[in-house]
């Protein structure tokens, strides 16, 4: 019998195994190899070294904006996403009725497909036709050029990314109907008001679902890329020229592979940093359950 | 773990009510709930707009789509804007070829992801937690890192313009993140199911095939759904790998479309509502999958 489960245990895992060393660990490898030579298709590879890097660090204006833009869009669109999320989430959580119909209400601009969404959003921006420019003139706000100015461009994405929040409002509801009720009640007994309840029992016991969508929301904030390769091309004057975006143009636009793989392995390295100071950080604020193993 | 252990029980048992019903409303408690009703409803109001700005613009004709200030009402409906974006573009054609993928990916990722979760969950095997433990280290990996040497080896063997680099990766369970799902799903199934089937004579197939599959449906459900939507979704992959407009899929014929009708936004609009329609059908039938899923993406401490 042991023998037997031994056999099927690894049979059956066997294609994923192979899948993570062909699609995960052999490109990964590969792409540090090639992040030491000057392969472009069609040409001859040679070998550069550090040659890459050291471009990419010193005589590469594209890749700092790049990497500015990238940042200044997450720094954005993480908290303020976040910050929205809790709001309707509290708000949910109190428990009137409809709160199933408003929950479906905010979630649905989440499940909008990103192309659908860029143009529907194009569309939003336009400046003399768009419905946001219309909304801001009826409150007596001045016009913007929205995606289409160099100093509105990131701005609007962030306005626009904030409008999916129904996602993290779902998890932090969720979580939010996890606290258990005595732990209200105990202060209530102790005449707490509702700042106290907020304070010291929804913010700790919320703090690992709040830890978790930070980490997931940086990730996935760090690699946008369909609204700079959809909606603005980069511009205007490279704006929302977003890392993911700087690193298909370099691969796919002007060949330069392996350039291309040196940037890609700095967005991994820059991904992984903030990561581990994370998790490194996270035993001073998040709050675990005694018995939780981590 | 502990929310995902509780999915099975969760799915039939709807939250409790909060306590308000039974607490007695104080004038108090009335104005509070007011307060958060008009809170919740001026916040809806943003938030559907940009949905209801897509449906009237993609039933207006051109005159009236650039009246400024906006006009809410479409005189007369331009149903013909639907016609016109569907025939202009191959749209059936990015619709069948979108439908080809989805059925590769959900075939592959169910099949490959379950038989892995299984052997994780269910099977004792030496190593078993540490190949668990590596192949987890996918799941935070940006796709960057792989993209380019991955994109040059199905260059490199011809399969550029083919379906194949989109398709056949996922039925080697590349989509780790179902794996990890799965097998927390699996690991909340009674064990003695295994064991008496085993006394049967039982071998570990039938026990995953006939026990746990039929046993994790919801599990396979939400991994379904999202797999699909990912698909649906995705743009960098059929960017990358198609170039004859033939085999687009109709998030990229979506795309291509905009760079052609520049300005055509009834049509635009129209297209953008048709690609949006079959995600808003799929909530409307599964919604309670969508919402344990994301709990259950979100929840995994």
């Amino acid at each position: 019998m042991a023998q037997q489960e031994t056999r099927w245990g690894v049979l059956l895992a066997l294609p994923a195994i192979i899948g993570f060393a062909a699609f995960t660990l052999i490109p990964m490898l590969a792409s540090l190899v090639l992040s030491a030579t000057n392969w472009t298709i069609g040409g001859t590879p040679s070998f550069v070294g550090v040659d890459n890097y050291v471009r990419m660090f010193t005589a590469d204006p594209s890749f700092y904006k790049s990497l500015w833009a990238t940042i200044y869009y997450t720094l954005g669109a993480v908290p303020l996403t976040m910050i929205v999320a809790f709001a309707v989430a509290m708000l949910l959580n109190i428990g009137v009725r409809g709160q199933s119909i408003f929950r479906v209400i905010y979630y649905l601009p989440a499940i909008v497909p990103i192309v659908a969404n860029s143009m529907l959003w194009i569309w939003l921006f336009n400046p003399d036709f768009g419905l946001l420019n219309a909304a801001t003139g009826a409150v007596g706000l001045p016009p913007s050029q929205w995606i289409f100015a160099e100093g509105s461009a990131i701005p609007s994405l962030i306005l626009m990314s904030t409008w999916g929040f129904g996602n993290v409002a779902v998890i932090f509801l969720a979580g939010l109907q996890g606290v258990p009720r005595h732990l209200y009640e105990a202060i209530s007994v102790d005449g707490g008001g509702a700042w106290r309840k907020f304070r010291h029992i929804t913010l700790p016991m919320m703090t690992p679902t709040i830890f978790y969508s930070l980490v997931t929301g940086l990730i996935g904030s760090l690699q946008v890329f369909v609204q700079a390769a959809v909606m603005t091309e980069g511009g205007p004057n490279d704006a929302t020229l977003f890392y993911s975006y700087y690193l298909y143009r370099t691969a796919f636009t002007n060949n330069e592979m392996g350039y291309a793989s040196a940037l890609a392995w700095i967005l991994f390295l820059v991904i992984m940093i903030i990561t581990v100071v994370l998790f490194k950080n996270s035993n001073r604020w998040v709050y675990y359950e005694a018995g939780d193993a981590r | 773990m502990t929310t995902v252990t509780e999915l099975a029980s969760t799915t039939e048992t709807p939250t409790p009510r909060q306590a308000y019903v039974s607490r007695p409303l104080t004038p108090k408690g009335v104005t509070k709930k007011v307060l958060v009703y008009v809170v919740l409803i001026a916040g809806a109001i943003p938030t559907l707009m940009p949905l209801v700005w897509l449906v009237r613009s993609s039933l207006m004709d051109a005159s009236q789509i650039f009246i400024s200030p906006p006009e809410w009402i479409p005189r007369p409906f331009a149903f013909d804007n639907f016609s016109g974006a569907l025939t202009q573009v191959p749209f059936a054609r990015y619709f069948a070829n979108t439908l080809i993928i989805e059925a590769g990916t959900l075939a592959g990722t169910l099949f490959s992801c379950s038989i892995a979760a299984f052997s994780f969950a269910r099977l004792r095997w030496r190593y078993k937690n540490i190949v668990f433990g590596i192949l987890m280290t996918g799941v935070m990996l940006p796709y960057a890192v792989t993209l380019i040497p991955t994109f040059l080896f199905w260059q490199k063997i011809g399969a550029v313009d083919t379906y194949i680099p989109l398709i056949l990766p996922h039925f080697f369970g590349t989509a780790v993140f179902n794996i990890f799902l799965l097998r927390q799903f699996f690991l909340s199934i009674p064990y003695e199911l295994d064991e008496s089937a085993y006394i049967d004579g039982a071998t570990p197939w039938q026990v995953y095939w006939r026990i746990i599959l039929p046993l994790s449906k919801p599990a396979l459900a939400v991994v379904g759904i999202f797999t699909f939507l990912s698909t649906w979704n995705d743009y960098l992959g059929p960017l990358i790998y198609l170039n004859s407009s033939d085999k687009y899929t109709l998030a990229m014929g979506l795309a291509s479309f905009q760079g052609t009708y520049n300005a055509q936004w009834g049509y635009l609009m129209a297209a953008a509502a048709v690609v949006l329609a079959p995600v808003i059908v799929l909530f409307a039938f599964a919604q309670k999958y969508f919402v344990e899923g994301i709990t259950l993406t979100g929840l995994k401490g």
